[in-house]
């Protein structure tokens, strides 16, 4: 598809970017398997529109087509996975339940936990500030976030992962009962 | 929290976003502003805590294998318009254009664009190690006379070795380390709570203005002065780098 001198271009300028693609799409999915799906999909996408790059900031380039491609995937694959997205009056204070306990031992998983549980749009930002190390204009980007609003939409994601932390969703423990 | 600058400015502060101008107003502010002190702590403690678990998912390597047959399936389709011999010669032209290129690539953008996203990889993570038990210091000393005598005989250069304690830094140790599959001196400091990784390898290139950027949530800066290249990098707010640079530079 790809004439030499492009296909050239695309491998030594997108493929070093595979993991950042598949670690965005893994957290706007919460799945390794639909990100696997969803990053190739893109990939494909990417290397289609490739002629279409004209210089820039590639991973950006990239990573707004993986956003993308992951938020049709949602929309096409919406069956009520998304219920279980942070809901502020689930997060109330609560005294540990035994599962928070258990959770709390565990950073990684309590921490994974708290992340899924943000609306998408706040987990994105997230994601690409802390993980992946994007600056401001380059989320804005990615995300068609106007870059004025970047930095109130990062307070307000963060301090709702600090909730989800402090508090787990106690929508577990009323199962129990 | 009642500041009500936590719920924005501090944000751009803490993700080095703000103007100069904008930054040193809200570092005064700092001074006397509890709530945004402990909001910025607060802030740090979850960054940490995201890149010490390593929330960071890379690509599996059988997923990578199939990504790249993918691609490799648009070129043969590609293929199946010019002759084979004809393919077959481009491809080995274009084999010889990435080598050149790579060539290229390497010999002289170790640091142009983004400083090489890979070596910031490598320094992040050769911090990130350095921050496993046991491993941050090989030689434990806050006097810079005995810290730099180690270097001696372990690297083929002598780094230089303050001790800033006065000015807020105060030397933790060093420690050798290898970046790029080179030797390097790793010196530590402190700041506040955090600890900074200064990597120190000589370099024939002249001096140069620090350019600086940000993975995984660790700020880094590098710079060249003296036919050395330093690289410090830590998860202290992006001025204190930014003063640690100085104070190594007048120094």
């Amino acid at each position: 598809m790809l004439d030499p001198p492009d296909q050239m271009r695309f491998e030594t300028l997108v493929l070093p970017h595979l993991d950042a693609a598949f670690n965005l799409a893994r957290w706007l999915l919460r799945s390794g398997t639909d990100a696997e799906d969803a990053a190739q999909e893109a990939m494909l996408r990417a290397y289609r529109f490739f002629h279409g790059f004209r210089g820039g900031d590639v991973r950006a380039w990239l990573l707004q087509i993986v956003r993308n491609t992951c938020f049709t995937w949602m929309e096409k694959n919406r069956h009520g996975k998304d219920t279980s997205e942070f809901d502020e009056a689930l997060h109330g204070p609560v005294g540990p339940t035994p599962e928070s306990l258990a959770i709390a031992a565990d950073n990684r998983g309590r921490l994974t936990q708290a992340l899924e549980s943000l609306p998408s749009r706040f987990r994105e930002v997230i994601v690409l500030r802390e993980l992946e190390g994007c600056s401001y204009k380059e989320i804005a980007t990615i995300t068609s976030i106007p870059i004025g609003t970047v930095m109130s939409t990062l307070s307000r994601a963060r301090r709702q992962l600090q909730l989800a932390l402090n508090n787990p969703a106690k929508k577990e423990a009323i199962r129990e009962l | 929290m009642s500041c009500n600058r936590a719920g924005t400015v501090l944000h751009g502060y803490f993700d080095c976003e703000l103007d100069i101008l904008d930054a040193s107003e809200f570092e005064r502010h700092l001074e006397h502003c509890s709530d945004c002190v402990n909001a910025l702590e607060a802030l740090q403690f979850l960054r940490s805590s995201m890149n010490l678990t390593q929330l960071y998912e890379k690509a599996p390597a059988p997923f990578r294998k199939k990504v790249l047959a993918s691609l490799g399936s648009g070129r043969s389709v590609a293929a199946s318009f010019p002759s084979r011999t004809v393919w077959s010669w481009l491809a080995a032209a274009a084999a010889i254009l990435v080598t050149v290129y790579l060539g290229v690539q390497l010999g002289t953008s170790q640091r142009a664009g983004d400083y090489g996203t890979e070596l910031a990889a490598e320094i992040v993570d050769a911090h990130l190690r350095s921050l496993q038990p046991g491993h941050l210091v090989d030689v434990v000393s806050t006097d810079q006379h005995t810290v730099k005598p180690w270097f001696d005989g372990k690297l083929d250069f002598s780094p230089p070795v303050h001790d800033f304690a006065d000015q807020g830094f105060p030397l933790q140790g060093g420690r050798i380390d290898v970046v790029h599959g080179r030797t390097v001196a790793a010196v530590v400091y402190a700041r506040r709570k955090h600890f900074v990784n200064v990597f120190i390898w000589p370099t024939n290139e002249k001096n140069s203005a620090p350019s600086s950027g940000a993975r995984q949530g660790y700020q880094w800066t590098e710079w060249r002065k003296g036919g050395m290249e330093f690289c410090a990098v830590s998860d202290a707010a992006p001025s204190a780098l930014e003063q640690l640079r100085s104070l190594l530079t007048s120094n």
